[in-house]
């Protein structure tokens, strides 16, 4: 063997005490953000509104309720005063109360979780699983119809409104052809036939891990329609990225030889040219992630799903603003969460990535 | 002195990207001519939505009880809403807060974004790390997600909504523009202005920024795109324009409760969104292979 298969390749020096100070120093990094979440919510709950009393007790607020809140919020007292009392209950987990609901925010949104969960890592792999094939197809053929086809459908995926496309589906599979469930997360009457078991809280793992075989296909018909809306926006990035890092790639010196060197097509495409071309497209998933998590707002809108979107959309219609901040404190954090998994994969995933930058 | 002075102070610009030849590149590529006519024409309809709508006053929200829910017809091209207003109308009438308010969006990010970029890539420094790190804390957020809340605290409605955005957009073009700036600082243009004194204000606003023009419109073209679905995400929610004035958002939504029985109410102003989307990526996309062929996203 002349050419050592990739896997096999080299990996340049980095000693496990380089990997540790990278994995601390983005770690740190990742810290440092956070406090500037916080510091912003902070800005957006207290500041912002010019009264945020008010807004604290709802439509209804009697002024001694007005200054019984500015009085625990801290409200009178100056601006780092008011943030030490808001990051001193963050800490102890205290979002405040749902004005909807009556109960703690983050009983609200830790119980809607699941569902959302389950949408969102659904709708993210099959964007991975069609939008990196797709981005390689148009690659290895540039120029050709089929590279045609997969820049317009990414653009087109690009540029339609989730919401608009929800019904659009709803109509064509469940009014047009009877195929697919018009909305929620299972059937109205799976609950007398055949009860999922809450495990996980996500409805396929806990329905295959009873074998409830009725629940799981209920589940999954259920599902598809959800993800496939959600999912329209990743794949056109996730295919466009995975385009321009291939195409790149297909450049290199290194295909050229493995080219001369006979090797097959399809073992150059998808095992020496794809595997360099996975990092920046493990940038854009993560990218992805964002717009996904804000993108299930209004899927779970669409389709009546149970999560944490149908709550923020709940929460923005009753001014419900403790669930409001809540929420856009646990979406900023999920979303540097990410991001910082995507770049400790990164590092792990591609060698040629430089520990001592960023 | 002034012999010298002259030639090495005028800002450097490329043959190959003037205005007449992205004309000639679009002009070229039938899906980029489509585009920008479509997008022409969207404006034009949005500019003179109350002379071309067939029924104006339905239009920006009167209700006609006598007309309810009726189909598409010649008389109503797209049929009536649950409150009979003519649904055309609405969409025409609608273009305004749905696409030019947008375009003053990302106007309105880049008159904040772009001298922030170029003072901190100018600067460096500890001016440069203060700007980039306030960048930061916006870019910590998903856009939207920040938008959705600067949008609630300040209470319901187009004007704030769009302010929401611009507040959550601007990170953007600092972020381009201070890398843009970050390559020009090392041409000789820039240099040279140095070496005759010219002073820092005066090398950002006559030598930088209008250098870092192109990037920033190829950049627009694309961002204008996510702004009218962002815009559209915030009406669909109640956030932007406050009913009974029409928005192809909130249209949507309106419409959604009779989506199986009624679908024409939500399905056009739907479409609008889409071709208008469409067709700022379509035409963000060759701008993009005109200025940057190496850099296609």
């Amino acid at each position: 063997m002349l050419l050592p298969p990739p896997w096999k390749g080299r990996r340049q020096g980095k000693t496990p005490m380089q990997k540790l100070e990278f994995i601390l120093r983005r770690l740190l990094a990742s810290f440092v953000v956070l406090i500037g979440v916080s510091i912003m919510t902070f800005f957006i709950a207290r500041v912002v509104p010019s009264n945020a009393a008010e807004l604290y007790i709802g439509p209804k607020a009697r002024p001694e309720d007005i200054e019984r809140v500015t009085k625990q919020l801290g409200l009178d007292k100056p601006l780092p005063v008011q943030y030490v009392i808001y990051m001193n209950e963050l800490l102890h987990g205290d979002l405040g109360l749902s004005l909807g609901t009556k109960r703690p925010v983050l009983t609200e949104i830790s119980g809607r979780l699941p569902a959302t969960l389950e949408l969102l890592f659904s709708g993210m792999l099959l964007a991975v699983l069609v939008g990196i094939p797709l981005g390689v197809l148009s690659a290895r053929w540039q120029g050709k119809p089929i590279d045609f086809a997969v820049r317009i459908i990414s653009i087109m995926g690009v540029s339609m409104p989730a919401f608009y496309l929800g019904l659009t589906l709803q109509i064509f599979f469940f009014r047009d052809i009877h195929l697919l469930p018009l909305a929620a997360r299972v059937s109205g009457d799976l609950r007398f036939t055949s009860p999922i078991v809450e495990k996980t809280g996500f409805f396929l793992l806990d329905s295959l891990l009873t074998h409830n075989w009725v629940a799981f296909k209920d589940v999954f018909l259920h599902l598809l329609l959800p993800t496939i809306t959600l999912a329209a926006y990743p794949i056109g990035l996730i295919a466009r990225m995975t385009r321009a890092s291939m195409l790149e790639v297909l450049e290199q010196d290194y295909i050229r030889t493995a080219r001369a060197y006979g090797i097959r097509d399809m073992v150059i495409t998808y095992l020496y040219a794809l595997k360099n071309a996975i990092g920046p497209s493990l940038t854009v998933i993560g990218i992805t992630f964002a717009y996904a998590l804000t993108g299930t707002f209004f899927v779970e809108v669409i389709f009546n799903w149970p999560g944490l979107g149908l709550f923020t959309v709940r929460s923005l219609l009753g001014l419900d603003y403790p669930a409001i901040m809540g929420i856009t404190l646990f979406g900023a954090v999920g979303y540097v969460l990410i991001n910082l998994i995507v770049d400790l994969l990164q590092a792990w995933i591609d060698p040629r990535i430089s520990l001592k930058k960023s | 002195m002034s012999a010298l002075e002259t030639p090495s102070l005028k800002p450097e610009t490329q043959n190959t990207r003037t205005f007449r030849h992205v004309l000639t590149v679009i002009a070229r590529d039938p899906l980029s001519l489509v585009s920008t006519i479509v997008i022409i024409l969207f404006i034009l309809i949005a500019v003179f939505a109350r002379q071309i709508a067939p029924y104006p006053l339905e239009g920006a929200g009167k209700t006609n009880v006598a007309n309810t829910m009726l189909s598409p017809s010649w008389e109503h091209p797209f049929g009536t809403d649950k409150l009979g207003r003519d649904v055309l109308s609405r969409v025409i009438v609608g273009a305004q807060p749905a696409l030019i308010v947008p375009i003053g969006v990302v106007l309105f990010a880049i008159l904040i974004g772009a001298p922030l970029g170029a003072i901190a890539g100018y600067k460096g420094g500890w001016v440069d790390e203060v700007i980039m790190r306030i960048t930061d804390l916006f870019l910590a957020f998903p856009s939207l997600l920040l938008a959705m809340a600067i949008a609630s605290a300040l209470g319901r409605g187009l004007g704030k909504a769009a302010f929401a955005l611009v507040i959550s957009w601007w990170p953007w073009y600092t972020r381009l523009v201070r890398g843009v700036t970050l390559s020009l600082k090392e041409r000789y243009f820039v240099e040279a202005a140095q070496a005759v004194g010219v002073r820092d204000s005066v090398i950002i606003l006559r030598h930088i920024l209008p250098n870092t023009i192109s990037p920033i419109l190829v950049q627009a073209t694309v961002d204008l795109g996510t702004v009218i679905l962002a815009m559209g995400g915030l009406a669909f929610l109640g956030l932007g324009t406050q009913p009974p004035a029409p928005d192809w958002g909130l249209m949507v939504s309106e419409g959604r409760t009779y989506i199986l029985t009624q679908p024409w109410i939500a399905t056009f102003p739907g479409i609008a969104i889409f071709v208008v989307v469409l067709a700022f990526n379509l035409l963000g996309d060759t701008l993009r292979d005109i200025f940057d062929p190496r850099q296609y996203k």
